[in-house]
């Protein structure tokens, strides 16, 4: 009797019709390893027995990361995508639509430097054109959804980062540069092509999204009011 | 109870229904795409909208619950912008293809779009285009057609049990796809076919081939396995276009399975079109008279012991009780319908038949299959079961060959029916389960029987249920789930040699001399001792037909009406939908014509009088349907449960797609053959 029919054998093999062809690399094995098990564990000690599933997100990132420690590269390929549906008993279908929906899970491989541009609106108004040019101009990729040709930058588009008032922002990876303009950003560029990890966050002289320059109101320590009202010298840290 | 007013008309509906049931309880047609009755709800499509009083906006009724005093209106001009909204849309992507479309003519979409549809777009961008998904050789796919109701989604986790559908993406990049490419491996994927509210998913066999309003439809009942589902064949001129699925809620709600929907490509292959006789060891095509003929100058001074008749697997009663009659009146007990040698005791008819129902099994508590694999032996059935499993609350037991999974979870007990020992002195675990519930079910597969220790088993299985609190006055818990569709008709007939009559086995090895098959295919007629003259009646040109000494072009279950009796032992009725190819009769009548060339007349001309004489050999043929019952008896079936043997059940159904004449002539099902039982196989990951 074949197997065919087994829930084993559910997204696994393409029974009398040639497989999809390969062409963005997949994969033949993934297994977890000890890092990742580490994490795993902690993760899944959250929900109760019987709701595993609801791991899935974290387990993806947990995939993600480990792609990008072992090979360069962060992305889900298909067959962790069968060992998270395995390991959380949920038909691997329902992991390949968690893992699509969300834009944060790469499905194909990317660079080592995975380029995010926020291009809307408060970016956009900000110069994140700017950004993409000065992108491309760095390393050499020609749209959005491309790989650098020395595999180590991939350039996407993205929506809002939540990061509106350090617009315009450049996620790499997982760290977010603010404020840049499409000098910096080449810097940028150039700073991780020399395998530098350039500081996060803003690229200007800013405290987080705090003002540009330091503070510009509140600026009286309590109690120090003048009497016409005017506030007294401005304290010398934020 | 609720009571909701809908558009001024007071309707009463359970605590709990949604609004999009008040309106039908008022009958209100509310447009849909999404919701289906037999799904659960998903709330995506929007169409469905109505106004409800105090709502601040119009609501999706599929999913909205209704409330005591709830006034509902479905025709409103706010009703109907917010349905034309939603419809323009839906229209937005949608290709304009409906004059290519197989779906044009029944689709619900085009149809809504002459209701709530604009007279332009008003939409200049790029539409969007979707790849097209390979689902096996039984569903065709146009994506971009897809309004991604879910539906297909639903039904593949919910009814089939196979999650293999689902949408990857979002937004504008939502797709339906099982992302790895591969073919469904479901026996119910047809019926993605019939959900799919738009042309996304067709049948491929059906592809380009008729449009809906050309075809005329007659009512028929599935024969291609022994659920007995009801099914509508639409046949255009003499040919069987398509066959769909007819709604009874008491046997195949609305769903068919694979089988009996696509292997009708089998009835325009290798048919029997003409008598064909043996002369000189090859077969010469020849006149009904020259057949008749040659039969009976061989039948001429042969004892009727020396005589013997096989019942095949698809035959009608109709037939069944003329063969019966003739054999009688040769003088010949010889006549046994069990080609796969299953051991029955036709004593009383629920020795032999779907006691619970099938719709009973939604009431059960507890399930044991004994000897069989109901997803390929009635993948209909199967349904069922895994509709009562999702409910909750269903342990469900298996003695059997282990074979594929189920759709539902069970505990595997062991494949030998010394098991069934075991869960009668409660020293198999899932005894306990049994015994604790109040309406135990067992089911009892051919494989179980079709062995030496055959009675035995069936003795034990009944002894089991009656012990486990299966077999009370309001609860009959023995079910036996048979594979032939004649086999129930043929047992209510009585088809099974009387001590000192041949049974099969008796009949193939040289027992009789002349030995007639009724659509026998499945005996392995290589085996017929030499001497034997074999006269084949049937429509196949299959193993039957290759060993015959003299042939009798029959008609097929689509060509004549006949009366089936499914699982269940529910008599139902299917009308000819087309005419038999060539000089090929109803297979009453040719048994009818030969009993005058022999002298020996059948009493009945027509079809009535057929059906009056079935109704006078057994009184269940008078009554279409099935009345419920329990277990008034409790004596148990011959045979000595100490008896069983040690041998492990062997699988009934080796190939789910080649299981008889019809389906072995198909394409269509040899295709499925070849990509689900032979799949190509794969290195493991």
């Amino acid at each position: 009797m074949s197997g065919h029919f087994s829930a084993e054998n559910i997204g696994h093999g393409t029974p009398g019709h040639a497989p999809r062809p390969a062409s963005d690399n997949q994969p033949q094995h993934f297994a977890f390893d000890t890092e990742s098990e580490t994490e795993i564990e902690a993760i899944l000690a959250k929900y109760p027995e019987g709701r595993q599933a609801s791991g899935v997100i974290p387990l993806l990132y947990v995939a993600q990361a480990q792609m990008g420690r072992a090979t360069g590269s962060a992305w889900v390929p298909r067959v962790a995508m069968d060992v998270i549906a395995r390991r959380l008993g949920m038909p691997p279908i329902r992991v390949y639509e968690v893992a699509t929906f969300y834009l944060m899970f790469n499905t194909k491989p990317v660079g080592r430097y995975h380029l995010q541009v926020c291009t809307t609106t408060p970016c956009w108004l900000r110069g994140s054109d700017d950004i993409v040019t000065a992108c491309k101009r760095a390393t050499g990729v020609k749209a959005f959804e491309e790989t650098s040709a020395d595999g180590l930058f991939t350039m996407t588009e993205v929506e809002c980062l939540g990061a509106c008032a350090n617009a315009p922002i450049l996620q790499v990876n997982d760290d977010f540069y603010e404020d840049l303009d499409a000098e910096r950003t080449v810097a940028l560029i150039e700073a991780l092509k020399r395998g530098e990890k350039p500081q996060r966050g803003p690229t200007i002289d800013r405290f987080n999204s705090a003002p540009a320059g330091g503070r510009t109101t509140l600026l009286d320590e309590i109690g120090t009011r003048h009497a016409d009202g005017q506030p007294g010298t401005a304290p010398d840290t934020v | 109870m609720a009571k909701v007013t809908v558009d001024g008309i007071q309707v009463e509906v359970a605590n709990g229904s949604s609004v999009l049931q008040a309106c039908e309880a008022a009958g209100k047609e509310i447009p849909r795409f999404c919701y289906h009755e037999r799904l659960s709800i998903a709330g995506n499509c929007r169409m469905c909208l109505v106004e409800v009083e105090k709502a601040p906006k119009p609501v999706a009724s599929c999913g909205y619950p209704v409330m005591d005093g709830m006034v509902v209106r479905t025709d409103t001009e706010v009703v109907r912008r917010a349905r034309r909204a939603v419809m323009e849309f839906l229209l937005i992507n949608h290709p304009l293809d409906c004059p290519i479309c197989d779906q044009g003519g029944e689709c619900d979409l085009q149809d809504q779009a002459f209701s709530y549809g604009g007279d332009h777009s008003r939409y200049a961008e790029n539409k969007r285009a979707v790849t097209d998904k390979y689902l096996g050789p039984l569903v065709k796919t146009v994506m971009t057609r897809c309004i991604q109701c879910t539906r297909c989604i639903r039904f593949a986790s919910e009814v089939a049990g196979v999650p293999e559908l689902g949408a990857t993406s979002r937004g504008e990049n939502m797709e339906v796809t099982t992302y790895v490419e591969k073919a469904l491996t479901s026996e119910l994927s047809g019926n993605l076919i019939d959900i799919c509210p738009v042309g996304a998913l067709t049948s491929k066999p059906y592809a380009f081939v008729a449009r809906p309003w050309e075809l005329k439809k007659s009512d028929g009942i599935d024969v291609l396995d022994a659920t007995g589902t009801n099914i509508r064949i639409h046949a255009k001129g003499p040919e069987v276009m398509r066959i769909l699925p007819r709604v009874n809620d008491a046997v195949n709600e609305e769903w068919m399975a694979d089988k009996g929907r696509f292997s009708f490509d089998g009835l325009r292959r290798k048919r029997l079109d003409r008598p064909w006789v043996r002369v000189h060891g090859k077969l010469q095509p020849a006149s009904w008279q020259d057949a008749f003929v040659a039969i009976a100058r061989r039948l001429e001074g042969v004892k009727g012991e020396r005589i013997g008749a096989i019942v095949g697997d698809l035959c009608d009663a109709e037939s069944m009780v003329a063969l019966r009659d003739l054999t009688g009146a040769l003088g010949s007990g010889n006549i046994d319908c069990r080609q796969d040698g299953a051991q029955y005791d036709i004593g009383r008819r629920d020795f032999y038949t779907f006691n619970s129902g099938i719709a009973g099994i939604e009431e059960a508590d507890a399930l044991l299959l004994v000897g069989t694999d109901p997803r390929r032996e009635a993948p209909v059935l199967n349904a069922r079961i895994r509709k009562r499993w999702l409910a909750g609350n269903f342990p469900v037991g298996v003695i059997a060959a282990p074979g594929p999974d189920l759709t539902y979870e069970v505990a595997h007990l062991g494949d030998r029916p010394s098991v069934l020992a075991g869960l009668a002195d409660g020293s198999v675990g899932f005894a306990e389960s049994l015994r604790a519930a109040k309406k135990p079910m067992i089911i009892v597969g051919q494989s179980a029987l079709a062995r030496e220790d055959g009675a035995a088993v069936l003795a034990a299985c009944w002894a089991l249920a009656g012990r486990v609190g299966a077999l009370t006055p309001d609860w009959h818990g023995f079910n036996m789930l048979h594979t032939a569709a004649s086999r129930v008709g043929a047992l209510d007939l009585g088809l099974v040699p009387q001590a000192g009559s041949r049974s099969v086995a008796g009949m193939m090895s040289g027992g009789v001399e002349v030995l007639w098959l009724l659509g026998a295919d499945e005996i392995g007629a290589g085996r017929i001792g030499p001497d034997t003259f074999v006269v084949y009646q049937g429509h196949h040109g299959d193993a039957g037909a290759a060993r015959a000494d003299v042939i009798l072009p029959g008609a097929a279950y689509v060509e004549k009406s006949g009366t089936y009796v499914n699982t269940e032992g529910r008599v139902q009725t299917a009308f000819q939908a087309v005419f038999p190819p060539g000089e090929a009769r109803e297979d009453w009548r040719i048994l009818r014509a030969f009993s005058e060339v022999v002298g020996h007349t059948l009493p009945y001309d027509d079809l009535e009088a057929v059906r009056r004489r079935l109704a006078e050999v057994n009184p269940v043929f008078a009554r279409q349907g099935l009345p419920r019952f329990g277990a008034a008896d409790a004596t148990g079936p011959a045979g000595d449960p100490a008896a069983i043997g040690n041998a492990p059940f062997t699988p009934t159904v080796h190939d789910y797609y080649q299981t008889n004449v019809i389906s072995r002539a198909s394409a269509t099902m040899a295709e499925c053959s070849r990509v689900y039982a032979h799949p190509v196989v794969q290195a493991a990951e």
